[in-house]
């Protein structure tokens, strides 16, 4: 096949060609559609993968159409289409949705190989992305994020995160499936995604879910920080997420619950399991005294339990399974009787879900065997089973053995012995064997059948019979010298090397019980020794040896004859143990003293080997799983982690809303605001009473009722600042504006928001109210006082306005970030001095323990915005500086064959254009290569690419050989397309193009350490993008990498006070955004380069550059 | 989660490959075909084969293994169900899904592939809203497609994927408005050598097709809900309401569809609807063997036994046979030595019969296990564990729409063992 589609490839000539065109006849003509025309037309010169290429270049759609299904038929066969790139590519903005679903499916599988013509179909997703129809946004992203080609990691991370916030839920689906797609892709943006992750999972779709703890599973799963806050949701929504995704958020909850909850598996636990008030009300009440009672289970354990149990009744099979082993991991033991009838209803499905239940069955059978025995008859055998469903059937009966129905499955047994699958009768057999140990009743009945079975004219039956004889014999030696005496009168019927070895062990391990027997029997093996199999011949000297110590009357000629035969076998084995035997039991100067412990060396009593089940050790794994099946772990396997001793903080769950299930109602909406309406102003303990039920009661004096209702009280005040903060909208919106562009990037706490939006809209606007003017006063400094966690908490309130407020105003604020700073100032200088008076009344409540797992669940990017805000109280010193370094080189615009004798070069002096404060500065050579003088050479009046362009002046004439170099102003609007004007001499006119490298975009700045600082931590993030880089060893040193770095883009160096770490400083040109640039080293050839800016495009074109230019010498 | 998908037919030749993620050699399947080669029998392939690399896990149907290549931990049964359900699909886009079928429809099949998955997660597997996506393949949409020039493929997001009824569309219309119930009910029995049952149970399911223009809201109640032991159902039956008064409360797909699947345990007494006798003997020493069976109807309330299709895998020594039916046919294929006797419909009067000897390989011995005998049955108009459907009510839509209920019994995994 692949050597097919080489020479298809590599030739395309006519044979292999005509061997294609057979090939795709029934496709195309199957494919029906446009085929008839398409087909028919091109049949005569069809040889040729030419006409597919023709067909897609012509302008009939249908034409097209066709070619694209024939390729996709060649590509669902295997055959390589790669070479079609180019002429597919075009079509992916066609208007035919078919045609352009077709085309995608050829972009995604060969754009990873052919990686810069994938790049012209960027822009066309890029423009879908915008697209009002939500599905064609979404197959955009889809195939965006699907199109493996690093270089557009940054706009995929930007895509993603916008479709993140879409409002179609179908299109935050797909952005959480690119999360996967993007972090396989390049795991460096973890960071970044997480933050998508954790924003996803506070969306309340049951669309969205799935995919997004899929996407937490693939790429953050230690992260079981992030799940704690919408724990209740999931489960409470679990019911109504589509089923594939309810088998992902099912096994990640396992996972989670087992990190979070005190172990059920204890004697006198009590369970509620229909006592509604104790899961919620009592809930602080247990926490307090963990230790005293017995166990309780925690009320969010329960709910897990309660929510995911009706989905045992699903259709889906990996749903059930995945319910079942959720109940076996967490439930408490005797609840787990629930899952067996779901199982044994699977086993009606397909033979492959047949073969995982079984084997799960398997595993918990072993461990509780009682759960599954009133099934057991759904365990019988079929003939029609295949094989491996038949054994895990024996084993599953086999452990479901007891002292009840062993009668009955030895009954069934006896059936299944007489198969015709002569595999599955010996693995009965061994079945038996390990029924007739683990049942010691029925030992003497199945050492009984079996011996039966000697008589079997099957080998293998008979074989795997006196082996398990053998073994059950060893366990109870005492009493079966019959069995002993009536397998030595088989023994010259059975040929099977692996059954005489057996009984000729027995006959020797138990020589004294059968002292008649067991010379005759080596007399037999003496005349046929040479004839035996090698594994006989052991067992022969072996028998020998021990005869030969207990009776060596009659059998030491025998034995000496024996070690003759063995000392001249063919075998070398044989050669040895022979001489072996011989030194240790025939006494002679020679031998030492081993021969003295002949006898206790041979004839030592052995432990009997234990029958145990296969699927033993198999509950080291979780159930369901892959690593399960397969009995070792899997590529990316999570370990189910042990019970924690000491329930960890349960509060960390509570979310300062409702109950969950009341979020999504949406006549519950009402109501709320009423209550909290009420409340609004009263303190602390009854403010918890019109909370949730999940945040506990109003008792101050335990501890964990201290610290839920400090979490709430913290929320109080926050609305409570919020509150204010609308009060004080009203005689200063500037300031209350700028704050809130502040924030706009902390989506967190959604939930929160959203209470305090309503208690806001609730609340009178008694906004001189003295009484609230000192609350929020206090609520305010409260939170910014004493850590910046709690600090964050507030902005995160204040951030509420820009976040409810539509996406498009964020956007905006872009461009203001350096306006936004004077303002600041006014905002801060209000509050300071209220600081020092309200601190003292909030100290009571200072949430400790709530604060440190608020601190976990901010980011860090977060955490940093904040300190840089909280700091940011005069404006950082940031002033243009000149270029560190200017290079020299040039750039060719216009050559002089093209432009008629005028040449024209380009190059960046990198000053400030003194044309207008968004240009860029271009210097423009000209020169005369003709044989004539040029007049008139201006710069035409249209510009095709719409950039501001301040023309020079234009030049009267220009003799012949002369040059003159003149300047002019871009503004290329911080982007990197190319301005495109006109060159115009008196006589003619050249189109020419300026392209700028994305670091001649730059004003150099210098700042201070700390202002870098500062300024950096505003923009993380989205912000932020970051590569590991090497480099060549001649830019290690710090002259050399200062000088690559400001020779590739225009910055200015920023003096720091650590050795390994640079930093370089610039502005964009037009925006004037701070483009933040700084390379760690971690050691002498490789580091971290790290930019910071707005303008995310720009940065990830920077680093590109950067990146490529210090790996060069 | 699934990387790629390899179709494999009996001969063992990969003849379409899909990859969600970056492009999986098809050589990784040479493990695949080493663990076929190793099986005795097709089904005896192991669902999951590790490789050093992937893992592979397989399902077979219709002569034709679905192999799915794995790159990390997931859930196998999580992909067995998958597959399971586009193969599911392609018959309910093709009618059937054979090899031919699917290189016929090799275009719609790639795209209905990804659709169904992104980056190896499932992403439409709900049939209404992929037929809203990409339309079946019918003879008279090819026509018009070829004169007008438009698609299969819809242009919309269709409106299942978003609302809360994910399985119905939207603006649903009909002239007629019907809805059919099919009651089925298939035995599941292990009935030993002196014809006394060793299990048996009755696993039943309620296939529906239902027409019913607009968002109608059906109940369906049982006479003797309680019989139903254990219950799965269609995503869109309310489980509360079920839990609560036992009654089926759903707002169904539009079309085929399966509402529930239950199952009445072994607890239960169950009737068992034939007797078979038999006598197949063979002498020691002799090439000769007999073979005598007779069936014949036991509990079946009146209602005829239909369809009863006997085989039987005889053993391996046995030569040939030479049989006479007293009614329908009968075939012994000397190679694979599958008896099978047709039989049609059991006369009470004159109960159908299989007599004849067997010619056994000369100087083989006897074989130690008599041959089990598979049967198959249906019986109309009768749920043989008596569940009876109550009524069907409608609401939400002002229309009358004509309802039916229909009830058999099927054998399902029926042995006699000899």
């Amino acid at each position: 096949m692949s050597a097919n589609s080489l020479s298809y490839n590599e030739q395309g000539g006519a044979e292999s060609a005509v061997e294609v065109g057979l090939e795709s006849t029934p496709t195309s003509s199957g494919a029906g559609a446009g085929a008839g025309a398409g087909f028919g037309l091109f049949s005569t010169d069809y040889k040729k993968n030419e006409d597919l290429r023709e067909m897609l270049e012509s302008t009939k759609e249908s034409l097209k159409l066709e070619a694209m299904k024939r390729i996709v038929g060649l590509i669902a066969r295997g055959k390589n289409a790669s070479e079609l790139f180019p002429a597919v590519v075009k079509n992916v903005a066609s208007k035919n949705i078919e045609l352009k679903k077709l085309v995608y499916v050829y972009l995604v599988r060969y754009a990873e190989e052919q990686q810069d013509l994938a790049l012209l179909s960027i822009s066309t997703f890029q423009r879908a992305l915008k697209d009002p129809n939500q599905l064609i946004r979404a197959s955009a992203l889809r195939v965006l994020s699907s199109i493996r080609v690093p270089i557009i990691v940054p706009i995929m991370m930007l895509a993603i995160k916008e479709a993140a916030t879409d409002l179609s839920p179908y299109v935050r689906k797909t952005a959480a499936h690119a999360i996967q797609k993007l972090y396989s892709l390049d795991a460096d943006q973890k960071e970044q995604l997480i933050e998508v992750i954790e924003k996803l999972l506070k969306d309340k779709s049951t669309l969205v879910a799935g995919s997004v703890v899929m996407a937490f599973e693939e790429v953050c799963p230690d992260r079981i920080d992030l799940i704690h806050k919408n724990y209740r949701k999931l489960c409470n929504l679990l019911v109504d997420v589509e089923e594939w995704g309810q088998v992902v958020i099912i096994s990640m909850l396992t996972r989670y619950a087992r990190t979070q909850f005190i172990s059920p598996w204890k004697e006198d636990g009590i369970f509620d399991e229909n006592s509604e008030q104790a899961f919620y009300e009592s809930d602080e009440e247990k926490l307090g005294t963990p230790q005293s009672k017995p166990y309780i289970m925690d009320p969010d354990h329960r709910l897990l339990l309660r929510n995911t149990k009706p989905l045992l009744q699903s259709r889906n099979t990996a749903v059930v399974m995945s319910v079942a082993q959720l109940y076996w991991h967490l439930a408490p033991k005797q609840e787990v009787g629930v899952i067996t009838k779901s199982l044994v209803r699977l086993l009606r499905s397909h033979r492959e879900v047949q073969y995982i239940v079984l084997q799960n069955i398997a595993t918990m059978s072993i461990q509780q065997k009682g759960i599954f025995e009133p099934f057991m008859k759904s365990f019988y055998v079929r003939s029609t089973d295949p094989t491996h469903i038949k054994t895990l059937k024996l084993e599953i009966l086999t452990n479901l053995a007891n002292e009840a129905n062993i009668s009955t499955i030895l009954r069934e047994f006896q059936t299944y012995v007489k198969s015709q699958d002569k595999a599955f009768a010996a693995a009965t057999i061994q079945a038996i064997g390990r029924c007739a140990t683990n049942i010691t009743d029925v030992t003497d009945t199945c050492l009984n059948g079996l011996v039966l079975l000697l008589s079997n004219r099957d080998e293998t039956v008979v074989a795997e019979s006196v082996v398990v004889i053998k073994k059950l014999l060893q366990t109870q030696p005492t009493q079966h010298s019959e069995i002993i005496k009536h397998m030595a009168k088989l023994f010259d019927n059975i040929t099977v090397p692996m059954a005489r070895a057996s009984i000729l062990w027995l006959i020797g391990e138990y020589c004294e019980r059968v002292p008649k027997i067991a010379p005759d029997v080596l007399r037999k093996m003496a005349k046929t020794f040479t004839v035996e199999e090698d594994i006989v011949k052991l067992q022969t000297v072996n028998l020998a040896a021990k005869l030969y110590l207990t009776n060596s009357k009659q059998t030491k000629l025998l034995t000496q004859y024996i070690l003759n035969l063995g000392k001249y076998d063919q075998s070398y084995d044989i050669r040895d143990r022979t001489r072996f035997i011989r030194q240790l039991i025939v006494p002679n100067e020679k031998s030492g003293a081993l021969s003295k412990y002949a006898r206790r060396i041979l004839l030592a009593s052995k432990p009997a080997p234990m029958l145990e089940s296969t699927f033993k050790d198999r509950d080291r794994f979780q159930l369901g799983t892959l690593s399960h099946t397969i009995n070792s772990k899997a590529t990316g396997y999570l370990e189910l982690s042990d019970w924690p001793t000491a329930a960890p903080d349960s509060s960390v769950r509570n979310v300062e809303v409702m109950e969950p299930v009341k979020e999504w109602v949406p006549s519950m909406g009402k109501t709320k605001p009423l209550k909290s309406d009420d409340k609004f102003y009263s303190d602390s303990g009854e403010e918890e009473g019109a909370g949730e039920e999940g945040t506990g009661s109003s008792s101050e004096d335990s501890s964990s009722s201290s610290s839920s209702s400090s979490s709430n009280e913290e929320s109080d005040s926050e609305s409570e600042d919020k509150n204010s903060k609308h009060s004080e909208e009203t005689d200063s919106s500037q300031s209350d504006k700028s704050s809130g562009h502040s924030d706009k990037k902390k989506a967190d706490k959604k939930k929160r928001l959203q209470l305090k939006k309503k208690a806001k809209k609730a609340a009178p606007k008694e906004s001189d109210s003295e009484d609230e003017g000192r609350k929020g006063k206090a609520a305010r400094t409260g939170g910014s006082s004493n850590s910046s966690q709690a600090s964050g908490s507030s902005e995160t309130s204040t951030g509420s306005d820009s976040d409810s407020s539509s996406e498009p105003d964020t956007d905006s604020d872009s461009g203001t970030d350096q306006k936004k700073n004077p303002a600041k100032p006014k905002v801060k200088g209000e509050q300071k001095p209220k600081k020092e008076i309200s601190l003292l009344d909030l100290d009571d409540f200072s949430p400790a323990p709530v604060a440190s797992n608020k601190s976990s669940i901010l980011s860090p990017s977060l955490l940093s915005d904040l300190e840089g805000l909280s700091l940011s109280s005069t404006p950082p010193a940031i002033q243009v500086s000149s270029p560190v370094f200017v290079p020299m080189s040039s750039h060719e615009l216009l050559h002089r064959m093209t432009g008629k004798g005028l040449a024209a070069q380009y190059h960046f002096p990198r000053q400030p254009c003194i044309y207008g404060n968004k240009m860029v500065s271009v210097q423009l050579t000209l020169t005369n290569s003709s044989d004539h003088t040029l007049e008139d050479i201006s710069i035409g009046e249209k510009t095709s690419s719409g950039q501001n362009i301040h023309r020079f002046s234009s030049i009267e004439r220009l003799e012949p050989g002369a040059s003159v170099t003149v300047s002019m102003g871009i503004d290329f609007n911080d982007s990197t397309q190319a301005a495109n004007f006109q060159l115009c001499t008196k006589e003619d006119q050249f189109s020419v193009s300026i392209q700028p490298v994305v670091g001649e975009l730059f004003l150099p700045v210098t700042m201070t350490e700390q202002d870098f600082r500062k300024e950096q931590g505003k923009l993380q993030g989205m912000n932020e993008t970051s590569a590991t880089i090497t480099m060549a060893p001649e830019n290690t040193s710090n002259q050399a990498l200062s000088k690559k770095m400001v020779s590739v883009a225009n910055m200015g160096v920023v003096p720091t006070g650590e050795d390994s770490l640079y930093r370089f400083a610039a502005k964009s040109v037009s925006s004037g955004d701070l483009v933040l640039v700084s390379v760690d080293l971690t050691d002498s050839s490789s580091g971290r380069l790290t930019i910071n800016t707005e303008k995310t495009v720009i940065g990830s074109m920077l680093l590109r550059d950067l990146k490529t230019a210090l790996a060069q010498p | 989660m699934i990387h790629s998908l390899f179709l494999v037919n009996s001969s063992g030749d990969i003849f379409l490959e899909k990859h969600w993620k970056s492009v999986v050699s098809r050589s990784v399947c040479d493990y695949f075909f080493e663990a076929q080669e190793r099986a005795s029998e097709p089904e005896n392939v192991p669902p999951v084969i590790p490789t050093p690399h992937h893992y592979l896990i397989s399902v077979l149907r219709h002569r034709i293994y679905f192999v799915a290549v794995i790159q990390s931990e997931v859930p196998p049964l999580f992909v067995i169900e998958f597959l399971h359900r586009v193969v599911d699909t392609f018959q309910d886009y093709f009618g059937l899904c054979t090899e031919a079928a699917i290189k016929d429809n090799v275009v719609v099949v790639y795209e209905l592939l990804e659709e169904m998955l992104d980056n190896g997660f499932p992403l439409a597997t709900e049939s209404n809203i992929l037929k809203e996506l990409i339309k079946p393949p019918t003879i008279l949409r090819t026509v018009v497609n070829t004169i007008t020039g438009s698609t299969n493929v819809g242009e919309q997001l269709p409106t299942g994927q978003l609302s809360v009824v994910p399985w119905r569309r939207t603006g649903v219309k009909y002239t007629n408005n019907e809805a059919y119930f099919d009651v089925v009910e298939e035995i599941d029995a292990i009935i030993d050598k002196s014809g006394s049952t060793i299990t048996a149970e009755i696993q039943g399911v309620i296939d529906a097709c239902v027409k019913l223009t607009g968002m109608p809201d059906l109940t369906l109640s049982f006479m003797n809900p309680r019989l139903l032991d254990d219950v799965s159902f269609h995503p869109c039956v309310r489980f509360k309401r079920w839990e609560a008064e036992r009654i089926l409360s759903f707002i169904p797909p539009d079309g085929n569809f399966r509402l529930l699947s239950y199952h009445v345990s072994s607890q239960n007494l169950v009737a068992i609807p034939v007797y078979v006798k038999h006598n197949i003997t063979f002498r020691e020493g002799s090439s000769q063997g007999r073979f005598e069976l007779t069936l014949g109807p036991k509990q079946t309330m009146g209602k005829a036994v239909e369809s009863v299709l006997v085989s039987s895998q005889l053993p391996r020594g046995v030569l040939n046979a030479n049989l006479n039916a007293s009614q329908g046919t009968y075939t012994f294929d000397p190679v694979t030595k599958l008896l099978t006797w047709d039989v049609g419909k059991i006369n009470p009067q004159k109960l159908p019969s299989l007599k004849g000897s067997m010619s056994l390989q000369a100087g083989a011995s006897k074989p130690d296990e008599n041959p089990t005998i598979i049967i198959q049955f249906k019986i109309q108009q009768m749920a043989i564990s008596g569940l009876k459907v109550n009524r069907l009510d409608m609401y939400g839509e002002k229309y009358k729409p004509f309802k039916g209920i229909k009830y058999m019994t099927k054998a399902g995994k029926f042995q006699v063992r000899t």
